[in-house]
């Protein structure tokens, strides 16, 4: 893409791995924004800092009667490294900040490669900085 | 005049607050903003024909962009012919042209 074309774009997530569609669903933002050739800031926090927990494993499911590879189910920590392949691919960065408090909070310390850890006041400076922002709340 | 993108996540059928999203878009809209309201999940229920899809029918009437995502369509067997008047599919790519070209996005 020409550079100026390419965008830097932050988004906010807050939901934890395996309970929402809104997961889903800004996995695909960020997807689409690196196939069009953007840079790609993510802030997570409350739950959503689970998403790059490293000790995420698959399971087997005896209901359908298959180990864990057969099962081969998805983790989001294995999602969002492929984003970060994808972003390598296109000649794009990815960075990604998880909020330090919510990582305390939940024990989730331990995050895959290429997460950092920061604090709210870093979704500030991104936002700042950023051509654009999209915050994507949680609901009860 | 301000471009913005409202997206619409929840259930029409279950969220009261939906409708006060569809206001929003109007409001926005009357006021000389150029506005598109992009569904997606389960606020794509709203684009299927029935007793609430009148009002995206009425928004498109009043100017408003109004988009469903395709992906979340077709989880959904949601089938173009069954999409109500005003309403268009369209993939996710769309808020992240939104967001290139700068506009005020706001997720409800």
């Amino acid at each position: 893409m020409n550079d100026s074309k390419k965008k830097t774009l932050t988004f906010a997530i807050m939901d934890a791995p395996f309970e929402s569609a809104r997961s889903t669903t800004a996995f695909r933002l960020m997807d689409a924004a690196l196939r069009r050739g953007h840079d790609v800031r993510v802030f997570a926090y409350e739950g959503a800092v689970a998403l790059t927990f490293d000790k995420q494993a698959a399971h087997p499911n005896a209901v359908h009667g298959r180990d864990a590879a057969e099962e081969d189910h998805p983790l989001p920590k294995d999602q969002v490294r492929a984003l970060q392949a994808l972003a390598k691919d296109k000649g794009c960065t990815m960075e990604w900040i998880n909020c330090g408090l919510c990582v305390d909070e939940r024990g989730v310390g331990e995050a895959i490669e290429g997460t950092k850890r920061g604090t709210p006041g870093d979704l500030w400076k991104w936002a700042e900085s950023s051509d654009n922002t999209l915050i994507i709340p949680t609901r009860g | 005049m301000t471009t913005y993108l409202l997206i619409g996540s929840q259930d029409p059928f279950e969220h009261s607050g939906v409708q006060k999203l569809y206001s929003l878009a109007a409001d926005l809209a009357a006021a000389g903003n150029e506005v598109t309201l992009m569904l997606v999940e389960n606020g794509v229920l709203a684009a299927r024909r029935s007793t609430v899809s009148e009002a995206l029918q009425d928004l498109s009437a009043k100017g408003v962009s109004v988009l469903a995502d395709s992906f979340a369509l077709r989880e959904r067997g949601i089938e173009q012919a069954r999409l109500q008047s005003g309403v268009q599919p369209a993939p996710i790519d769309h808020v992240i042209e939104h967001l290139e070209a700068g506009a005020v996005a706001f997720w409800n």
